[in-house]
């Protein structure tokens, strides 16, 4: 009784093991194929993308990938996130070299599906990022006073948005700040946070 | 032959595991939000039915009784996480929308039930036979009402858009999927259920 | 604070039943009386949190260290038909009364998905309580696995009561039974969305 328990478990571990071998490459390569279509998405066109980078701002790592043409740095795409109503977003937000967003894409969610999930779908809302100039406009909703357009009846989801892009201007900052500033030894400029408050 | 067919068309109706024998309720709710979502959700429960009912089939002469549930569950359990390696590598985006309800399928009570009430007393053919039955009527069940609450709730089927604007926001989260499921098994039980 | 908050998120906000569609069969199998959905919110609520212990605890010094984390669906059910197992054991033994009053629904509670549900959302999913995204550690684990399955007893006895009185009204024929308490669940999920806003 016990031996036939023992004997399917062990067989059926052993079924999963080599499952998981086989499959191993396959997912890394899914996970590799989408962060490369994401950045393709929001960077401005390239030739080659660098390998996966870190930048550390107030504490934390971001991870981020710089998109390059003819030799020169066209853009960069960071990732960066935000707690939501469901959990965090995690979005890729790309900006050209003179830190405007270029375009942001939603690398994963937990949002109602219908209400927060439109992020992934609402035209109106994901086209207001191209082009999306953060020292002009403001980076929050409009309901608190900035010009980031919410989703009809999700604001938590849109301001979670906001701030991850936000946050992505900020680490976009300090890469840039790191690069200028680092003969005169200021490794981070000061930066304002203009959608923190909640 | 035909007893076989008649197994696959008997999943549909007759032993619908939605309407009728009220089974799997959970990801009925949970994962309709879309068409396209009850499709995929049903064709993974099919999946693993169709695979554990046959591996349970062939197995079912040799397990003792007293420990036949805990090998049903570890069987079916292989075959989940299968399910979920083979999702994350070929199709992770479905894997992500669908989320938690993949694992889950191993406390479905669909497939532990036809596991216990079919495939341990019958060969493995039938057996196969009954698990694209039930699977291909659960697929069904959940692909209308995802197809239902897609196009009440954001004016579009299998995300073709033909009512512009939002629809009815309630019918793609929690209320509508039980206030829906409830007025189609109404509809089921009137027009195609025979006593 | 934050237990605060993970308390009323878990048991009206994200309530198990109504928002999170998780152990849906007992929900709608045992709720005819008031009585019988006592003794099963109890069963489970006691096998949750038990469970979500252990499966913390198998996940974090067993499947981690040794990179499998794959097998967690496989592992994490085992545990819960073992524990499962293993408390109706005990019960019998140490407590007849108790057992009298949970003892039919115990075997009844390995395949109820909201043991598996939240026993695996605890170590797969990040969790926003107000403040950073994160995993949660054993206590907040312990309260949050407690408070969901307080939420699945509330969401139970409140609709045992009304089923009770939906048995006394003349309902239309087609809708007898699982229809009409379907059609009834869904509004009872439409007044716990009230409580969506409590939170954040």
């Amino acid at each position: 009784m016990v031996a036939v328990l023992s004997l399917t478990c062990l067989l059926c571990s052993a079924i999963l093991g080599g499952a998981y071998a086989l499959t191993k490459e396959p997912i890394e390569k899914a996970a590799a194929d989408k962060t490369a279509r994401s950045i393709a998405l929001v960077v401005p066109e390239f030739d080659s993308v660098s390998e996966e980078k870190a930048a550390i701002l107030d504490g934390k790592e971001y991870k981020y990938y710089e998109a390059v043409r003819d030799g020169a740095p066209v853009g960069y795409a960071i990732v960066s996130k935000a707690g939501g109503f469901g959990g965090d977003i995690v979005l890729m937000v790309g900006l050209d070299t003179a830190g405007v967003v270029c375009n942001t894409s939603v690398l994963s969610h937990s949002e109602t599906p219908g209400l927060g999930a439109k992020c992934t779908s609402d035209e109106g809302f994901i086209a207001q990022w191209k082009g999306f100039d953060p020292s002009v406009k403001i980076l929050s909703v409009k309901k608190d006073g900035g010009d980031v357009d919410a989703i009809t009846a999700s604001t938590i989801t849109s301001r979670a948005y906001a701030k991850a892009v936000g946050t992505a201007v900020d680490v976009f900052k300090s890469i840039n700040g790191v690069k200028v500033d680092a003969s005169t030894g200021a490794s981070v400029k000061p930066m304002e946070e203009p959608e923190n408050e909640q | 032959m035909s007893s076989k067919v008649r197994l696959i068309l008997d999943g549909f109706v007759k032993n619908n595991p939605t309407f009728v024998l009220l089974l799997g309720m959970c990801p009925t709710l949970a994962t309709t939000t879309s068409a396209v979502n009850g499709l995929s959700m049903g064709l993974a429960t099919l999946f693993v039915l169709v695979l554990s009912n046959m591996a349970i089939s062939a197995i079912a002469p040799v397990v003792p009784d007293k420990v036949h549930i805990p090998v049903y569950i570890v069987v079916i359990a292989t075959f989940v996480t299968l399910l979920q390696l083979l999702m994350q590598a070929y199709t992770p985006a479905v894997y992500e929308t669908l989320g938690l309800f993949i694992p889950l399928i191993v406390v479905n009570c669909i497939v532990l039930g036809r596991a216990e009430a079919f495939a341990s007393r019958n060969g493995v053919i039938a057996s196969a036979a009954d698990g694209i039955g039930v699977g291909l009527g659960f697929t069904l069940a959940l692909t209308v009402l995802g197809a239902v609450r897609e196009i009440l709730g954001s004016g579009s089927i299998f995300g073709w858009k033909f009512i512009p604007g939002d629809g009815m926001l309630a019918f793609v989260m929690a209320p509508g999927a039980f206030i829906c499921l409830g007025y189609l098994m109404v509809l089921f039980n009137k027009y195609l259920k025979k006593e | 604070m934050e237990y605060f908050l993970i308390i009323i998120s878990a048991i009206f906000v994200n309530n198990i039943v109504l928002a999170q569609f998780l152990g849906i069969c007992p929900f709608l199998g045992v709720s005819n009386k008031l009585s019988t959905a006592t003794g099963m919110s109890g069963a489970v609520c006691f096998v949750i949190t038990l469970a979500t212990l252990v499966t913390y605890l198998v996940n974090k010094f067993l499947l981690v260290p040794l990179h499998i984390e794959f097998l967690q669906t496989i592992a994490f059910i085992l545990v819960i038909a073992a524990l499962v197992q293993m408390v109706e054991i005990v019960l019998k033994k140490t407590s007849p009364s108790l057992y009298s009053a949970l003892g039919i629904f115990l075997p009844l509670i390995t395949t109820n998905c909201a043991v598996l549900g939240v026993a695996l959302n605890v170590v797969t999913k990040q969790f926003t309580f107000g403040g950073e995204a994160h995993f949660l550690n054993l206590g907040e684990s312990l309260v949050y696995a407690l408070a969901t399955s307080l939420g699945y007893g509330l969401a139970m006895v409140i609709f045992a009561g009304i089923r009770e009185h939906l048995s006394l009204s003349d309902v239309p024929k087609a809708f007898k039974g699982v229809p009409i308490a379907l059609v009834t669940v869904g509004i009872l999920a439409m007044a716990f969305m009230g409580f969506s806003g409590m939170v954040k």
